[in-house]
């Protein structure tokens, strides 16, 4: 049955391109406008419509025209809510899209910033074919909403059409409109789950042997925030200033070199996936490295922004 | 399928105090307005049900179990046979249905149950108004309906949630706006003639007169004070000791009570009634349950649906179950009856054997006394009242098995009831053709609606006696004893007997309300498919038919719809009203022929402005000096500056380009 619903869907849209304008990817900001704004009765809006029908009759059969009069404002109480509805969509402008990040595989979260110059309640977003909506609302002015897109392998990924959607204000009517933001998601390759270290790379430049933080290296001059036993008092006494006794931090001392080159014998997927894994411990561990990619070499860095970069650069691999 | 599919919904789907607060409210309205109509135990009952259930909420115990669902219900189907007999019928259907609306909240767990609640809610509104369409009643459900249209707003997710009492007010912004298109559709939805199905049975208990009367029957009477009539006349209304509407004539007297006897003197003869002057009057008349329509005294013109028996009552060939509106013609001045048949007249003199004695000897003594001059019987009947030490007073005490003699001997205390009771015994035992008359007298002028309202403590009963040469004249033994009551009417006749509720302050309040409410039946409850159909008469459509009436009802709705679309496409311009302005500058300048180009700032395309426009350079220069301080100097423009720049940008009007 739904099968048979879809392959309708799919040549209705094939033989009325008009169906499909609003569904080819474009680009922001997407405002909504009348075009694109289609409004039905949910199933509470047509069993209400039979209740008011039945109301109607009841005051008409008895003749009683108060009830008529209730019956009649509630009607048109309902019908004014569509137009509530529909007001719920006009004019909403998709402005900004910001991507998350994630590993193929994980949840991607995208947010969606929404304009509007008035406020607006109980809209709802979700992704094509997707049951799940998050529902927010939008005050005058802007308002970020957060989808999480499935994904499955790495690279530019484009977006699923959204569909925003309301039944605000009675759940009488619901309005929707398709969003298909031409825009990508890159999504990070999934590291392999376990496997060898790197190689020790050759040539490591051992620094100076870095020492626990209790010997003593040299004095300075007093900076605001440093600790008060590291002051220096004999010294200081000495001296205009104070002077701070300087201990040499425990450092980074390795550095790792990740290389494209030094991995054969693997299928790219696999190099890859064992790359993202070095990636994410090099990362976890607090050290240096550096990635060697064919095409793109990324110096020696570290910390989440070095990491993004690498784990990127490893996702639009060919 | 699994038949555990529904339980398994999401707990997010379950509802919170936001959406079971304003269900409660809604169902404890519809409790509210069925009140009056339920027996009191059930109320209370489904009151504390009601409370219950909220209160469970409160303390967030959530599920009800099923086991005690079904007993619930078996109970209350239960409850509602024993107390009326059957679950059909109005009352026992609309008992069942309130239940079963406070029980449905023991299963509220989902949205969607909150939403059948709702609707059911919406209907047990409307049924509420099959027991009473009065404008307080119709207001109050109308009310009821914020509360339900609360419960679906607090059913939207991510939806602001401000408090009780202020949900309520979007919903009566909702339904005011939807006014105008409920008042067409009210006007124009076309009526039925004839009930689709069987109408509502009559269960309805009778108010007001009844077709019996005894000696202290009206006491409730006479102290209620709601409408009875509204009575506006073509022209001035005539004194008030001609106001005199009669309802029932009352024939057959047992020793306790006074009868109609139902309508069996009508032959199809014609009425033998002669009279000048008709005048023309329309009554307004509230339900009585019963088939007459009060008339003022003597009816020559009835309307149609009704007849006019030779007794001058006018009968209606089904009971007044809602409010109706009647035209008719009487004359003050007539002849009824000039000659009396044997049969006619021996009922005329009927008197039950072997009741009070005393007054049947006072009776033949006046007869012996005066000889054959009926009138001075008559006269001196009412001499009696009004010199026999008689009080008029609505706590009469009450009265033996011979009521007329402990009257007339004893107590000499009581009101109309017993004196017309009084004389018209005294007038049957002195061989005077006589018979009751009830009805009402008197009534209040509303000067600021110019109608005659006559309220059902206006009741009064008087007396008819056959005259040779004369017929049957109208006789108020009443006013012998009180006069005030009929010159004055009966708030006056009954003293300070009524309270406070009749204070002069209260008066003027009272009337207006009393239009108010005239106006509702008049214009609301009355609008029936007759005056549907005399709708469009003003223009030029003489019967409007159901086609015609949906064609107007489609057309209207059209238009509602086109304005409320205008309303929904509507965009407001810019908020910011520098920005306004100076789009209004830049499409002056357009109409010259200076239109903005793309990627042009304000500096470059004020000065281009003033290259074109010569004249012009010292405003255009000023103008753009100000726009550019106004956006680019301040963090927070002061107000002056910008309301210079308005002012400036409003005054300017480019002169034309000479080229």
């Amino acid at each position: 049955m739904r099968q048979a619903l879809r392959r309708l869907q799919q040549a209705a849209e094939r033989r009325l391109p008009a169906l499909t304008r609003y569904r080819r990817p474009e680009p922001l900001p997407i405002e909504l406008h009348r075009r694109r704004i289609y409004i039905v009765p949910t199933g509470f809006g047509l069993g209400f419509g039979v209740l008011l029908l039945v109301m109607l009759l009841g005051g008409l059969n008895y003749a009683n025209n108060a009830a008529l009069l209730l019956t009649c404002v509630l009607g048109a109480a309902a019908a004014a809510s569509m137009l509530a509805t529909f007001r719920a969509l006009h004019g909403l402008r998709l402005g900004a899209i910001q991507a998350g990040q994630a590993m193929a595989g994980d949840p991607l979260a995208v947010t969606l910033a929404f304009e509007s110059a008035h406020p607006r309640e109980a809209l709802r977003v979700s992704l094509d074919r997707d049951p799940a909506a998050a529902a927010f609302a939008v005050p005058a002015g802007r308002a970020e909403v957060t989808l999480r897109i499935a994904t499955q392998r790495r690279g530019w990924q484009a977006l699923p059409r959204l569909r925003v959607w309301s039944t605000w204000p009675l759940g009488l009517f619901r309005a929707w409109s398709w969003l298909h933001p031409q825009q990508q998601v890159l999504v990070w390759p999934r590291p392999e789950v376990s496997g060898p270290a790197p190689a020790a790379p050759d040539g490591t430049r051992q620094r100076p042997r870095l020492h626990h933080g209790d010997d003593l290296a040299t004095l300075r001059d007093y900076r605001g925030g440093d600790p008060l036993r590291h002051v220096a008092w004999k010294a200081s006494a000495r001296h205009h200033g104070l002077l701070v006794k300087d201990f040499e931090q425990p450092q980074v001392l390795q550095e790792w070199r990740l290389d494209w080159r030094e991995l054969p014998g693997l299928d790219p997927e696999a190099r890859i996936a064992r790359l993202a894994r070095w990636l994410g411990e090099a990362r976890a561990r607090g050290l240096r490295w550096s990635l060697w990619l064919p095409g793109d070499p990324i110096g020696t860095g570290s910390g989440q922004a070095h990491y993004a970069r690498c784990m990127s650069a490893l996702a639009l691999l060919p | 399928m699994n038949p555990f599919r529904r339980r398994a919904r999401t707990p997010a789907a379950a509802l919170d105090a936001r959406v079971f607060d304003p269900l409660c409210l809604t169902m404890a309205v519809v409790l509210a307005v069925h009140a009056p109509h339920l027996p009191a135990w059930l109320t209370a009952v489904l009151a504390a049900l009601l409370g219950l259930c909220w209160w469970r909420r409160r303390r967030r115990r959530r599920v009800v179990p099923g086991w005690l669902k079904l007993p619930l219900l078996v109970a209350l189907g239960a409850a509602v046979v024993a107390s009326y007999g059957t679950l059909f019928g109005r009352e026992p259907g609309s008992a069942l249905a309130v239940g079963l609306l406070v029980l449905k909240l023991l299963e509220c767990e989902t949205p969607r149950d909150a939403r059948v609640g709702v609707s059911f809610a919406c209907f047990g509104l409307m049924a509420a108004l099959l027991f009473g369409q009065g404008l307080v009643a119709t207001v109050v459900v109308a009310l009821g309906l914020l509360p339900a249209l609360a419960t679906l707003r607090a059913l939207e997710p991510a939806h602001a949630w401000a408090g009780l009492p202020r949900e309520l007010l979007p919903g009566a912004t909702l339904l005011g706006v939807s006014l105008p298109l409920a008042a067409l559709a009210f006007l124009l939805v076309p009526r039925l003639d004839t009930p689709l199905w069987g109408a509502p049975n009559d269960a309805q208990a009778t108010t007001g007169l009844s077709d019996s009367m005894s000696p202290g029957s009206f006491t409730d009477l006479l102290t209620d004070d709601h409408p009875a009539l509204r009575v506006s006349f073509d022209g001035a209304p005539p004194p008030p000791e001609q106001r005199y509407f009669r309802a029932y004539v009352m024939w057959r007297y047992d020793g306790r009570s006074w009868r109609h006897a139902p309508y069996a003197r009508d032959d199809g003869a014609p009425v033998p009634l002669v009279g000048r002057d008709p005048l023309r009057y329309r009554v307004d008349m509230e339900p009585t349950g019963q088939r007459a329509l009060p008339a003022l005294d003597a009816p020559i013109q009835v309307p149609a649906g009704t007849r006019l028996s030779r007794d001058l009552e006018v009968v209606r060939e089904r009971p007044v179950r809602d409010p109706l509106s009647y035209g008719m013609q009487s004359v003050l001045r007539y002849q009824l009856e000039a000659s009396l048949s044997d049969a006619v007249r021996r009922r005329a003199l009927q008197l039950p054997p072997g009741f009070n004695p005393r007054a049947l000897a006072l009776g033949q003594d006046w007869r012996r006394r005066y000889g054959a001059d009926d009138a001075a019987i008559v006269q001196a009947a009412l001499a009696l009242f009004r010199d026999g030490g008689f009080r008029y007073s609505l706590a009469a005490p009450p009265l033996g098995r011979d009521a007329m003699d402990d009257f007339l001997f004893g107590t000499r205390e009581g009101f109309c009831e017993h004196y017309a009771s009084a004389f018209t015994v005294l007038m049957r035992a002195a061989g005077v053709p006589a018979r009751v008359v009830t009805g009402y007298q008197g009534g209040f002028w509303n000067r600021m609606g110019e109608y005659l309202l006559v309220r059902r403590s206006d009741a009064h009963a008087w007396s008819e006696v056959w005259l040779a040469g004369r017929g049957w004249v109208r006789v108020d033994p009443t006013a012998a004893v009180r006069p005030e009551r009929v010159s004055l009417g009966a708030a006056a006749a009954a003293g300070d007997q009524l309270g406070w509720s009749h204070a002069g302050w209260l008066q003027g309040l009272r009337d207006r309300w009393d239009i108010v409410n005239r106006w509702w039946n008049q214009g609301v409850i009355g609008f029936d498919a007759l005056r549907q159909r005399g709708l469009l008469a003003p223009f030029g459509v003489r019967d409007a038919d159901a086609r015609t009436l949906g064609l107007l009802l489609a057309v209207a709705s059209a238009a509602c719809a086109g304005l409320g679309l205008a309303w929904a496409l509507w965009r407001r311009g810019p908020r910011d009203p520098v920005l306004a302005a100076w789009r209004r500058l830049e499409s002056r300048l357009a109409r010259r022929g200076l239109a903005r180009r793309r990627g042009e700032g304000p500096q470059h395309y004020l000065r281009r402005a003033a290259r074109a426009l010569p004249a012009q350079r010292q405003e255009l220069e000023e103008l753009m000096r100000c726009y550019l301080e106004l956006r680019y100097a301040h963090h927070e423009p002061p107000p002056e500056l910008a309301r210079r720049f308005r002012r400036a940008a409003r005054d300017f009007h480019p002169r034309r380009v000479v080229k």
